[in-house]
Parts: structure tokens; sequence; C-alpha cells
């Protein structure tokens, strides 16, 4: 039966209240269209957790100094930040100028900041942003991480690296945590000291909303040499996740000869977790630690099934190189766990064949990694044609409770 | 099914000044109309990539890439002739007068019916 169109009276247009959205709009009003996805997924019937969301640590950056142990590094910090205005959010970080590429130049306003308004209450301005955000994606937990942080691997000074760990995991540990069980976390590693890593599972890891450990993958060390063993065995033990967050670098022997974010984005948010992941199984490390559960955290899909074949190609030709493996690389990485942001979906048919590569439906979690300029809507898998009911379900949220035990 | 459109009265025509933006809401939809080169196009602030609110963007014109006869980059500049508009979520751009984007053409907006007479503008949605 056809369409009928029918012409009904003049009704008048209303103007919208925002005509532009800024860095000042409500995140609100910013994903207020993500708010109809949930009418049409019915996705409140959904337990949705997002495996990758982030809060802005450098609007918190004072409070973060405050944690620092040592008080010659505590009272250099401040020293910075009260002597250097341009210092007071990122004193002793690590902040790369590419960081400031990812909004497009004006292009994407919540990347560069979320400045709204929020009613000054004894409530933290990142927990408020956080539930608004949750609340507009249908969004029921979200495992939150920070921004800047990420790039900690490469920052010059260990002994700084270590200190502002301890100081952000502290501040994040007493001041989000306790405030809000909606809220969980992997917090990060001091990966380039084992010690350090070690004393910090032992001091968080049975704090309530501390879901698993992560490392920031941009750093330049291998995730297999022994001193490492002992970090992974304890997290075995636990039974806590290690996961690798992947970040960009525009500072690598490749990076340096591109001319765009763009190309620097697509390659070293990928190539951060291929390296780690070669490492990882071409040293049989899930021979040697098979109960440890590794998620690969934001560097989307597409170069999973690339990694299986490449690795599995070579392996059968210099098994000698790998004596510890007894099975190929793509059924160990087919048993480990992966965050779908930022999910590639310009082909189809690649992309279901790559969600049956991973095996999405018991090892994949959707992640939003809200608020950066490449986030992803549940609406992303919920609208998945290949999908099964219950496969949905578990890639939004049933896959997470079980990694996580929620 | 029968469908219903609505026209809805808009404002004036100075509510949509040249190079400029006006969104409206009419009923459950929000729309955006803009003025380029005296011509009305108006669009659903439903961006084709995950919804984004696009209507809601930044207004910039297409970067186009300054290439010499001999295959030279010579830098970016700006195509004035070729407004875009940028959804906000993601920076996926649209020619504002054809509601495609510049690389990918499936990826449309959704057209809205804008007529403009002598007491203003109408759009039917």
């Amino acid at each position: 039966m056809g369409t009928t169109k029918t012409l009904s009276g003049t009704a008048a247009a209303r103007e919208h209240p925002v005509q532009q959205i800024t860095t000042r709009t409500d995140s609100r009003e910013i994903l207020a269209n993500a708010r109809r996805d949930i009418a049409r997924y019915h996705l409140d019937d959904y337990f949705i957790v997002d495996v990758d969301a982030h809060h802005v640590e450098f609007d918190s950056w004072a409070e973060i100094l405050d944690h620092l142990e040592n008080p010659v590094l505590r009272h250099n910090a401040k020293a910075m930040t009260q002597d250097w205005p341009r210092a007071r959010q990122l004193a002793f970080s690590n902040h790369p100028v590419g960081l400031t590429f990812q909004d497009v130049f004006g292009r994407i306003p919540h990347q560069a900041e979320l400045g709204e308004d929020v009613e000054k209450t004894d409530e933290h301005r990142d927990l408020t942003l956080i539930r608004r955000a949750m609340d507009s994606l249908g969004i029921k937990m979200q495992v939150v991480f920070p921004q800047p942080m990420l790039e900690m691997g490469l920052h010059p000074e260990p002994d700084i690296v270590t200190a502002i760990t301890f100081a952000y995991n502290r501040w994040f540990a007493r001041t989000i945590l306790p405030r809000e069980r909606r809220v969980r976390t992997l917090l990060s590693l001091p990966f380039h000291d084992a010690d350090a890593s070690m004393k910090t599972i032992r001091e968080f890891g049975e704090t309530p909303g501390v879901v698993g450990f992560m490392v920031t993958s941009q750093r330049h060390t291998g995730v297999h040499r022994n001193v490492y063993m002992r970090i992974y065995r304890e997290l075995e033990e636990r039974g806590l996740p290690l996961a690798f967050h992947a970040g960009p670098s525009w500072g690598d022997h490749m990076t340096t000869t591109m001319n765009r974010f763009l190309s620097v984005h697509s390659m070293s948010f990928v190539t951060c977790n291929m390296t780690h992941m070669t490492n990882w199984i071409v040293n049989g490390l899930p021979e040697r630690f098979p109960k440890l559960k590794v998620i690969w955290i934001e560097s989307g899909l597409a170069w999973v099934p690339f990694m299986m074949q490449r690795l599995d190609h070579e392996y059968l030709m210099r098994q000698s190189d790998a004596p510890l493996l007894r099975r190929l690389p793509s059924e160990y990485i087919a048993e480990m766990y992966f965050t779908s942001q930022p999910l590639e979906v310009t082909m189809p048919r690649m992309l279901e064949a790559t969600f049956q590569a991973v095996r999405a439906e018991t090892q994949l979690m959707y992640s939003s990694d809200w608020p950066h300029w490449d986030f992803d809507v549940p609406a992303r898998i919920a609208g998945l044609p290949f999908l099964s009911e219950q496969a949905k379900r578990n890639i939004l949220g049933e896959n997470a409770r079980r990694v996580f035990r929620l | 099914m029968p469908t219903t459109q609505e026209r809805a009265y808009v404002g004036a025509s100075g509510r949509v000044p040249e190079g400029g933006r006006l969104v409206v809401d009419v009923g459950e939809k929000t729309i955006g109309i803009f003025r380029v080169q005296g011509r009305l196009y108006a669009w659903q602030n439903i961006c084709a990539h995950q919804g984004g609110p696009v209507c809601q963007g930044k207004m910039i014109p297409r970067v186009t890439e300054v290439i010499d006869p001999g295959g030279e980059s010579h830098g970016f500049a700006f195509d004035e002739s070729h407004p875009h508009i940028v959804c906000p979520w993601h920076g996926f751009e649209y020619d504002i007068q054809t509601g495609v984007h510049p690389g990918r053409p499936a990826a449309q907006l959704i057209r809205v019916a804008v007529e403009e007479s002598e007491d203003g503008i109408y759009v039917t949605v």
C-alpha cells in the first residue's frame, strides 16, 4: 500500500534554544539525539556497561598534585602551578602537542572541553558530567579513565611518572569512586617500575570500584621482559584483568614521517597495541598465565583479523621462535577481550567477519570513549543487523559483567 | 499508513541571513535552515553517521589543497563557494547546498522542504 501524505494546517516552528554546540554546551544537549536511541532500541531494557570513557583529570589537577606523596615533588609541582600560568593544568604531565589536534580545530567541541555550567554543590564536578553522559547514552555502569595521563608511558622522567600515577590513583580512589557505584575503573600501573606496579596492585586491588589494572600502551618496552612476570602472576591470582589502553604518538619512527593527525591517529592508536600483542603471543604469555584476562582497549577491531592471519602465517614457518606456543596465535587471540570503539563500519561484510573472528558474542565489550572525538553511542552495537538479540546484550554489557564480576 | 505532513511558519526572512543558520523545532523534529547565496536550504538535525545534531555544528568553508601543475602541494585553502556544516559529534562534514559528504556521496542529510514567500519562511516536515 502506498503512503498517503496529507497537509495539515500551518503550525509554528519554535526556535531551538541551542543554535550552535560549543565547548560551553551542556552534555545533555550535546547528546540529546542519543537519548532518542534509547527509545528506538529499547536500551533501557539492557544492562549497558561502557568499558572505556574518560574524565578530564586536568580540571582537577591541583587536587591531584596534593596527593603527591614526596614533599619535594609536591612542592615542585605546586610551584609550577603557582608561577607558570599555563602550567596550572599541566605541571609534571606529558601533554603532547598532538592531543590538541583531536577536536579537528574547533569542529568537535566536546573533545576540546566540557566547559558547561554545573550547579555549585558538594558534588565533584566530574561526577556530575559523568552522570549526565551516562544517562544521556543509556549507560548503567561506566569504566572511567583519565585522558592526557594515557601518555605517561612516554614521559622522560620515570620517578615523576611513578609519583604522579600514585597521586592520581589515590585521588580517584578517594574522591570519585566512593561517591558513585555506577563508576568503575581500571587503575593505571606505573609499568616501567615493576616494584611500584606491584605496590599499586596491593594498595588498590581490593578497593571498591577498582575492577582491574591498566597499562598505557604508548611506551617503549617489551611486555615479555622477565621483570613483569610477577605483575601478571599477581593479577592472575587475584582474578583481576589487565588492560592495554591505546594512545597516540606523533614522536615515534613511523609517525614522525606523517603530516596530518588523521594519519597519526589512524596508525599509532593501533600499532602500540599490535606491538604489545605480538610480544605477548610470541613469548607464550597466554601459556604462562592461562587464567589472566587480557583486554585491548581503544584500537577498534579491524586490526585483530590482520594480527591473527599474519602471526599464524609466520608462526607456522618459524615455530622454533615461539616454542611455548601449542596452538596457533589466532587461537590465543580469540580468547582475549576487546573493547568495541572506534568501531570500523564502512565495510559491513568485513565487519561481520571481524565479529566472527574475535568471537564477539563472548569476547567483545561495548565502549563509548566519551567525550573523545571518535566516541561511539550504544546504538552502534544495537543497530548491527547481523547480531542476535543475545549477542547485542552480551556485547553491550553482559560480557563486561562476567569479565569484571559486576 | 497515511502520514501527515506539517507546514510550519518559521518567521520573517531576516531570521536566516546570508551565510547564517536558524535551528528550529517542529513537533518532535529539529531542523536547520541555512541561506547560501540568497537561497534557503533545510536539513533534519540528524547526521548520517551516528545520528548526531549536525545542524548545530560549526559552519566553515570546504578545505581544499593547492596543487601546482607539477603535482607539488602548496598547502590548504578555503573554498568559500562551498560552505560546510560539520556535525559536532564526530566531524562529518556536509555541503550545505547539497547535504552530501564530499568524500562519500552515500552519506547524505535528510532534506526538508523549505519555501520563502512575502510573509516569511515555511518548512514542511
